[in-house]
């Protein structure tokens, strides 16, 4: 895809987390809205997949470890033909391939998430199976900030730096901002980078993880590096997009109202229309 | 009594993990610094290329073997009871029961045979923590050749199975040319009419001369060996209320929600009779050679005896 079409795509997604959370009268705005260009950079520049065959053996897999962003990660899958848009207005509901959290019912979805740190061991074990049958694919996982204080997370990046898996990155989306406050007010994980570094890591810090081109460049980056295992570090802005959710811990986990809806929508909508003048 | 071999089952299932390795190339092992003991250094050495040590971090360890598995790997995951099912409890959930992926969570040092080193490692709560999981299946096996189907069965089952090893040397009490392992039912080992006992583990083989000490008091017991917990044989079960009208469980665990509580939970909507329990009561074990231990909590031939006869005795 080229930049326009990414903007468009990511705008596109940024209506189907507001739509389907707005209908399921809850779910997780906040960090869906913050990792929306990285799915959606991962899902239609990086990785190889195939919408008409998920499940094929040598596509590059990716773990949505902070799996409270599903309406992101679901919203992305369906701009990329996995299942019809219109599904995403079912998420949360009885009976929707669209649970709360990602789960092998939905087509794309590589591994059962939503407990913290538990997707990272799951991507690591990926990249691990990828090497013992020498497959080519790569592994992807993306991690929120808050879900590096849990230790299983630093478990995981023991065992892959010191089994050296460069076919695994990690992605850290580091919006700074938990259900409780900020990092540095709750239990803070900094320095990320440092840390990451010291588990044996190549580290890619990323000003702005809510920009294409500064993505294209690490996850460039991330796929030259051997003998280790990648982590980008980019910072993000919680509810990116939408005015009044930007830097605000509230929006992690509510929907909005239906004047909050509107308001949201109006301004998804004149966005796209802007970039659509580009 | 006669010289009678005696193996340990985690010994068995080490070796009849090698044996396996050899015939399925998609098979891999990972323990959590723990694998002398869990005798999964076995297969370490003859397949270090499908071996994985994550040293101590259990709860790791079970979501690596979850990602493993995602791509068709058949993982074998083992550690202690106490820290694979304890304290990975809630990523065994998560991430390998409820995608229902192939990890064999294989556990050794179950139950009060740990012996010496006491409560802190002996695990009576696992059978109860891994039956309640959806998707989880619960073998436990009572002596070497019993170990060595389970673990061709575990193989075989398509989804996650919780596998209970002991750390102590037991008699091996089947013949490895008769035995047929099937999953999911129940094995009578001795008919009888008056009571039923129904032994799950290494108390089986204590089951069964206390059997022969009831036949001396001329109470006929019945005697059930029962391998697969969950799903549990609940027509053997149901079968033996009807018949007997008394049934005793016999565990190397809590008595709470563990195997005499599946079989209460078997026979109670169809056909509901007097059940005597014996496990470890609601506390914690303790330091002690295994077979004192036993002892202790009546879990040898002469404890099941006496319980057994109490409650047949009782109107």
């Amino acid at each position: 895809m080229n930049k326009k079409e990414l903007l468009l795509t990511a705008n596109e997604v940024r209506k189907g987390i507001i739509v389907g959370t707005f209908h399921a009268k809850s779910g997780h705005p906040g960090g869906s809205l913050s990792a929306t260009e990285c799915i959606v950079y991962l899902y239609n520049n990086v990785m190889n997949i195939d919408p008409e065959d998920p499940e094929k053996p040598d596509r590059d897999r990716f773990v949505l470890s902070k799996g409270h962003a599903a309406p992101a990660l679901y919203a992305a899958l369906a701009a990329r033909g996995f299942f019809p848009k219109e599904e995403l207005r079912t998420l949360r509901h009885m009976g929707s391939r669209l649970q709360g959290h990602p789960c092998f019912m939905t087509p794309g979805v590589d591994m059962s998430t939503g407990s913290l740190g538990q997707g990272y061991s799951a991507a690591v074990g990926m990249a691990l199976s990828a090497k013992i049958s020498g497959e080519s694919y790569r592994t992807y996982a993306l991690l929120g900030d808050g879900e590096l204080e849990e230790g299983q997370v630093w478990e995981a990046s023991m065992f892959a730096g010191n089994r050296k898996l460069d076919n695994l990155c990690v992605i850290v989306d580091n919006n700074n901002l938990q259900i409780d406050g900020t990092l540095e007010e709750v239990n803070s994980p900094n320095p990320i980078d440092k840390k990451f570094e010291a588990f044996g890591f190549h580290v890619v810090r990323v000003a702005d993880g809510n920009d294409f081109d500064q993505l294209a460049a690490a996850f460039d980056e991330a796929a030259s590096v051997k003998g280790r295992p990648t982590c980008i570090v980019m910072k993000t802005v919680k509810g990116k997009g939408i005015s009044f959710m930007e830097n605000n811990a509230g929006w992690h986990g509510k929907a909005t109202n239906a004047e909050e809806f509107k308001a949201a929508m109006d301004e998804l909508t004149k966005a796209e229309e802007e970039l659509c003048r580009m | 009594m006669p010289d009678v071999k005696k193996i340990a089952t985690r010994v068995s299932y080490g070796q009849e993990l090698c044996e396996l390795g050899a015939e399925y190339e998609n098979i891999c092992v990972m323990d959590a610094d723990l694998a002398a003991s869990t005798q999964t250094a076995l297969f370490g050495k003859k397949f270090p290329e499908r071996f994985f040590d994550a040293g101590i971090q259990e709860g790791n360890m079970m979501g690596i073997a979850a990602g493993l598995a995602t791509t068709g790997k058949v993982v074998f995951a083992s550690s202690f009871a106490m820290f694979a099912t304890g304290r990975a409890y809630e990523v065994i959930r998560n991430s390998i029961a409820y995608p229902k992926l192939n990890v064999k969570i294989c556990a050794s040092h179950a139950g009060v045979s740990v012996g010496e080193d006491g409560a802190s490692h002996q695990c009576i709560e696992d059978i109860a923590l891994m039956r309640v999981i959806p998707n989880m299946s619960v073998i436990q096996p009572a002596d070497d050749v019993e170990t060595r189907a389970a673990v061709r069965a575990a193989y075989a089952i398509d989804g996650p199975v919780y596998l209970r090893l002991a750390r102590l040397a037991s008699p091996v009490f089947n013949s490895a040319e008769d035995y047929k392992f099937e999953f999911g039912k129940g094995i009578t080992l001795r008919d009888g009419s008056d009571v039923t006992i129904v032994a799950t583990g290494l108390p089986v083989t204590a089951a069964m001369d206390a059997c022969d000490l009831l036949e001396k008091d001329g109470i006929h017991a019945r005697l059930i060996n029962i391998h697969t917990i969950k799903p549990i044989d609940e027509e053997i079960l149901v079968r033996a209320a009807r018949e007997t009208g008394k049934i005793v469980t016999v565990e190397e665990h809590s008595v709470i929600g563990g195997f005499g509580s599946a079989v209460c939970e078997a026979i109670t909507e169809k056909c509901p009779v007097p059940v005597r329990r014996i496990g470890i009561p609601d506390c914690f074990g303790m330091s002690g050679p295994a077979l004192e231990l036993y002892k202790y909590y009546g879990l040898d031939a002469q404890g099941i005896y006496k319980r057994t006869k109490e409650f047949v005795c009782e109107k």
